[in-house]
């Protein structure tokens, strides 16, 4: 652990002194190119805490697209339909946690082969709301920036940090809350039991079965945020297919960051960053690389990864196992 | 004034066994029961109902004389039973800390409060002498280290019945004696420990009273100073099938099987063979008698070259026989009856006639080059569901509708169904009924008249004595001693068995 | 009596399934009958209909066969998508950019082609749970992704037909089209012919016993002495290859030329086909030919019932869904209910 931490301040060093160095050169741009970082990054990082709480408990979750797809749907009819954004948020966090709650009930209860209630939960999601999808309808508006008081005027970080929607500040307290909760709080302790090793949970006393469901409702809500943010916040409309794989992005970003908040946040602003640079050297005609081998990336770091270090970087040991208590 | 702890008339049926059949038992405090028994005879079980981990279908425990509630966990450690399970019960990423504190967290802001959990762990491995390191993680351990966590883990909560299930399976000979100096410890300060090993040293060591346990039921009870390992031995084994084998002498021609210094590893990764030189003629059958876990299942499947040899050699007619390479070890004529009939013999989904051919379904006659001959296989499972007795109404059912003797017999019959040289047969009639005992010995017995060198392991020594030419004994991953079955003494058996210098 | 029993639980999923998408329609103010009545009228009575149905059953009934291969192994290709992808847009260049091949060569080389490029997708997945432990779930997962991208880089670049506005190839050349046969399409027979085919090797060949003992028990398969390793890569390279053909007779036969919009969900629509049919290469077929005559008639409930044709999507999803909960056999008491599992988490 004491490892990691240097390592991580080593790294966190050298980005300061890449940006330092690219923000004497062109501190406009370099300041543009981190808020769009944040920008492309944001969404997939919280869509990630989906599968991490999922997995990080013991239910295998390929389903996050279908969450995230379903979370905005209801987010953005709710939300057109009411005139009112609140609802809309209520709506696609009520829609992100009926999804996830489906997903216990197939594999917790019903425990039903994991990989195949998740695919259920995308399927059905693509088919529920490309069915009900109905064209003509609009928000009353997006979620309006907030530009906090004082910090936004911090050169470099005000912008970047601090001139943005709600849910934006939201998601990223939530995340850090998230890996404060998982690491230092009973629930996350018993949480991460419950993933790795449930019958000693069970043993202590744990209700296994309880906290799954718990969890995958938290982790519903958290694809609900990501959902309204899309819809609400970032683009302000939805569309059939609206996901677009960043829940199986979220997937790779969850991998990559091997199941912990902060690594996944730092996955996601890497290859957010990756984006907006090549976007900005693309702006100014620098080179061209075709925008799909940027969203390529992470899919097929995710499999070098897993390819390198199999049996190094471990999911949850108890994660797709359905737990059986009666065992002789 | 009534005992600690109080079971009676206990008994669990799993489906196909009765795995707890009427017990009745008792522990005292500051009294260390040892329950005695092989793998199989119910002894985990009854001490997953006290700890209320399973519910019994009949009986009454009653801790300080009022019953427990069956499968309330939490109720039964809150009346101060402790226990260390067999598998440990600890997460391996988590440190030492954490897993003690599970389930009962020191707390501060509402989060966990690591430094009081570090300062109860000391506090704790200070008073029971255990010493731990409370920030370790628990996989980088060795396993003697993480066992001491789970007693600490128990000893939480001011345990006073303490239940250790197999606790020294896993231990080096001097972890096993710290555990044993606890244990002595612990139930000097009044603590009613019950002590689950088929280890008869250990019992002899620590136990004020042993209670045997065989095939579900009570076989007998001793204080260890009116009886010495070898009584025990017998009465753990015990007599309770003895089957007359009828077998002519066996006449022995030339060394087929050679095993040459054989060493592997366990699951572990930890020497489990260390250094076996074994040779099986044709026509003579080689019993391997020895306390289980000392290294015959590791044996066993390096022989069958589905567990890595890390050296040593395995010969069949002179040849060495490929390392890792099931395939390549059956053509070089070696057969298998396999422990684990469940995980390795059958294929449960199967029909019975598929899995009679499962060894050589892609060889003549069963298979024309690509194309499976599939009334050769029918025809070949009508003969041998005939031939070896297996009771069913069609050889195209599904394995999974057999009982265990009849899975079993499959098995066997076709094992013995290939052309054979070299048969290998680990534990041939674990949880099979006696009609299907009998016949299957009688079936290893002609193979072994045709010819066929075979080499038996069993957990019974009843089943080797009667069955094998020679006996030899194995304990602590080597041979001891290679001697003749006839007229071969049970106790100077039992006593080699339990790792005593004859 | 074995196989209807075994029909019992997707016949119902069906039932119900159209039973809760007509209860939808009702909500939505549409009358279900009359939509259900265009869909099957359009889909299966006349010849047009009939034509335009099993053609479109074609690469689901593959893509099906794809996944049921996969799944008799014991593995869960998810990715038939991406190599069903691989398979449409290599067959579709081996279609254009070969000219004055004569018909004989040039319509197996362009179907042999995608075949290649769909195996050498799955073996990707094949060789790392092989070797490296990695899960086919995730590793097809992400391939999916890699290979929707580079299709949608290169039919929007390199192989982009010149003059179009939207991402597409070229149309492929007259001689590479697969024809029609009695005024059905020719690939709609060879789906018929390879489900047939792949049946009868699982039921009589070793190969076919080897995938199977494989795919439902692993220790019994390595202790008999078959290959687990070798049975995992063969297996990925056969529903890969299949999965390519699928997107093969999709280009050649159904479309003309590769264009990204057109392929989304049919190997999704396979995972389904697959489960729906209990991994029977037989059962693919009627799945498939009900599901492609739903994809091809569903725009006409629109025009005679004013029902978006997206209800198909919300019907085959509630089938996938009945079909494998375990709620049929509970409601029915069913005894058939044997579920392979085909996954085991991450792990192993």
């Amino acid at each position: 652990m004491r490892k990691l931490t240097s390592k991580s301040s080593l790294l966190t060093y050298i980005v300061i002194i890449i940006i330092a160095f690219f923000y004497s050169r062109d501190s406009l741009v370099t300041t543009s190119v981190a808020g769009s970082a944040l920008l492309f990054g944001l969404p997939l990082a919280m869509a990630a805490m989906v599968g991490i709480l999922s997995e990080r408990t013991g239910v295998v979750n390929i389903g996050i697209e279908g969450t995230l797809l379903f979370s905005a749907f209801l987010g953005f009819f709710i939300g057109a339909l009411s005139k009112n954004l609140i609802f809309g948020i209520l709506g696609a966090l009520i829609g992100g946690m009926m999804m996830t709650l489906l997903l216990a009930l197939l594999a917790v209860n019903w425990k039903m082969d994991q990989i195949i209630a998740g695919t259920i939960i995308n399927i059905l999601a693509a088919g529920l709301t490309s069915f009900f999808y109905k064209q003509g309808y609009a928000l009353p508006s997006i979620l309006p920036r907030w530009e906090v008081p004082f910090l936004s005027k911090i050169p470099f970080i005000g912008p970047v940090f601090f001139t943005h929607g709600p849910l934006t500040y939201i998601g990223l307290i939530l995340i850090i809350a998230l890996w404060v909760g998982l690491f230092h709080t009973v629930w996350g302790l018993r949480s991460r039991a419950v993933g790795e090793h449930p019958s000693s949970a069970d043993s202590a006393g744990v209700s296994v079965v309880r906290l799954r469901y718990i969890n995958l409702a938290i982790a519903g809500a958290f694809g609900g945020l990501t959902g309204a943010y899309l819809t609400l916040e970032l683009v302000g409309s939805f569309d059939r297919g609206f996901s677009a794989g960043k829940g199986f992005t979220a997937l790779a970003l969850m991998i990559f960051g091997r199941w912990n908040p902060i690594g996944a946040l730092g996955a996601a602003i890497f290859f957010g960053t990756a984006q907006a640079v090549a976007n900005q050297l693309m702006i100014t005609g620098v080179v061209n690389i075709p925008q799909p081998f940027i969203n390529m990336l992470p899919y097929i770091l995710t499999i070098v990864v897993l390819a390198i270090s199999a049996g190094k970087v471990r999911p949850p040991a108890a994660a797709g196992a359905p737990y059986e208590k009666e065992k002789s | 004034m009534s005992a600690l702890l109080e079971i009676s008339n206990l008994t669990k049926a799993f489906p196909g066994v009765v795995a707890n059949n009427n017990i009745s038992l008792h522990v005292n405090a500051g009294e260390i029961l040892g329950l005695l028994g092989e793998n199989g005879a119910g002894k985990s079980t009854l001490v997953k109902a006290v700890f209320g981990l399973l519910t019994p279908d009949t009986g009454v425990i009653l801790i300080d004389g009022q019953a427990i509630e069956y499968g309330d966990t939490l109720g039964v450690i809150s009346r101060g039973v402790g226990m260390v399970h067999q598998h440990f019960q600890l997460v391996p990423v988590m440190t030492v800390a954490e897993n003690i504190v599970l389930g009962d967290e020191p707390k501060k802001f509402g989060l966990i409060d690591r430094k009081s959990a570090k300062a109860e762990v000391l506090r704790l491995s200070e008073k029971y002498g255990l010493e731990v390191d409370p920030d370790a993680r628990i996989e980088d351990l060795p396993v003697g280290m993480q066992q001491r966590v789970e007693i600490l883990k128990a000893l939480r909560k001011d345990v006073r019945l303490l239940i250790l299930d197999e606790p020294t399976a896993v231990l080096t000979p001097q972890e096993t004696d710290e555990l044993l100096d606890v244990m002595k410890n612990l139930a000097s300060q009044g603590v009613g420990i019950i002590l689950i090993t088929h280890k008869l040293r250990e019992v002899m060591a620590v136990a004020d009273r042993v209670v045997v346990l065989r095939n579900g039921n009570v076989v007998g009870s001793a204080s260890p100073r009116d009886t010495d390992e070898a009584g025990l031995a017998q009465m753990m084994v015990g007599r309770s099938v003895v089957l007359e084998v009828l077998k002519s002498k066996a006449k022995p021609k030339d060394v087929v099987l050679s095993i040459r210094s054989l060493e592997v590893l366990d699951d572990r990764k930890m020497p489990a063979v260390k250094g076996i030189d074994l040779e099986v003629r044709s026509g003579e059958i080689l019993g391997i008698a020895g306390v289980e876990g000392n290294g015959q299942r590791e044996l066993v499947e390096a022989i069958a070259g589905m567990r890595n040899r890390v050296g040593g050699q395995v010969l069949v007619d002179g040849k060495p026989t490929k390392n890792l390479h099931p395939r390549s070890v059956r053509s070089a004529g070696i057969s298998h009856i396999p422990e684990d009939r469940e995980k390795h013999g059958l294929v449960a989904t199967y029909s019975i006639a598929d899995n009679l051919v499962l060894n050589q379904f892609n060889q003549p006659p069963f298979a024309k080059g690509w194309i499976r001959d599939l009334e050769k296989v029918d025809e070949i499972a009508k003969e041998l569901v005939e031939k070896f007795d297996v009771r069913t109404p069609s050889y195209a059912n599904l394995a999974n509708s057999l009982s265990g003797g009849n899975k079993q017999k499959v098995v066997v019959a076709r094992e013995l169904s290939q052309t054979l040289q070299v048969l290998i047969a680990a534990q041939p009639t674990r949880g099979v009924d006696v009609g299907s005992i009998e016949f299957i010995h009688n079936q290893l017995i002609s193979a072994r008249d045709n010819g066929a060198a075979v080499l038996l392991v069993s957990a019974e020594l009843d089943e080797i004595l009667s069955l094998s030419d020679r006996v030899a004994v194995i304990y602590g991953g080597k041979i001891v001693a290679i001697i003749d079955a006839e007229g071969a003494d049970r106790n100077y058996i039992g006593r080699l068995m339990a790792g005593l210098k004859a | 009596m074995k196989t209807l029993k075994g029909a019992a639980t997707p016949l119902i999923a069906i039932i119900i399934a159209f039973t809760v998408g007509g209860l939808l329609m009702f909500i939505q103010g549409a009358n279900p009958l009359t939509a259900y009545q265009s869909l099957f009228y359009n889909a299966f009575t006349t010849s047009d209909g009939i034509a335009k149905s099993l053609g479109k059953a074609t690469p689901l009934m593959i893509s099906g066969l794809a996944v049921t291969v996969g799944i008799r192994a014991g593995l869960f290709n998810i990715g038939a998508q991406g190599q069903l992808i691989a398979g449409a847009l290599a067959s579709a260049w081996a279609g254009y950019r070969f000219t004055d091949l004569p018909f004989i060569i040039h319509l197996p080389l362009a179907l042999l082609i995608g075949i290649l490029f769909g195996s050498l997708v799955g073996a990707i997945a094949g060789l790392l749970k092989a070797y490296r432990g990695v899960h086919e779930v995730i590793t097809t997962i992400m391939l999916n992704s890699i290979v929707l991208q580079l299709a949608e880089y290169l039919s929007n670049g390199p192989l982009k037909e010149e003059g179009s506005i939207i991402a597409r190839t070229p149309a492929i050349e007259e001689s590479a089209v697969i024809p029609d046969l009695f005024g059905l399409p020719l690939g709609f027979f060879l789906g018929i012919a390879l489900a047939a085919i792949v049946w009868w090797i699982f039921k009589n060949t070793t190969t076919g016993f080897s995938f199977e003992t494989v795919g439902r028990n692993k220790s019994a398969a390595w202790y008999s002495g078959i290959s687990v390793k070798k049975i995992t890569v063969a297996a990925m390279l056969v529903s890969g290859g299949l999965a390519g053909l699928g997107g093969a007779i999709e280009s050649l036969g159904v479309i003309g030329r590769f264009e990204p919009a057109f392929n989304a969900g049919l190997g999704f629509d396979g995972i389904t086909i697959a489960l729906l049919a209990r991994a029977n290469p037989l059962g693919v077929i009627p799945g498939a030919i009900l599901f492609g005559g739903m994809r091809g008639a569903g725009p006409n409930m629109q025009f005679d019932a004013g029902v978006s044709p997206d209800i198909v999507d919300l019907i085959l999803a509630l089938v996938l869904f009945f079909v494998t909960a375990p709620l049929i056999a509970r409601w029915f008491k069913l005894r058939n209910t044997e579920q392979r599992s085909v996954t085991s988490g991450w792990g192993n």
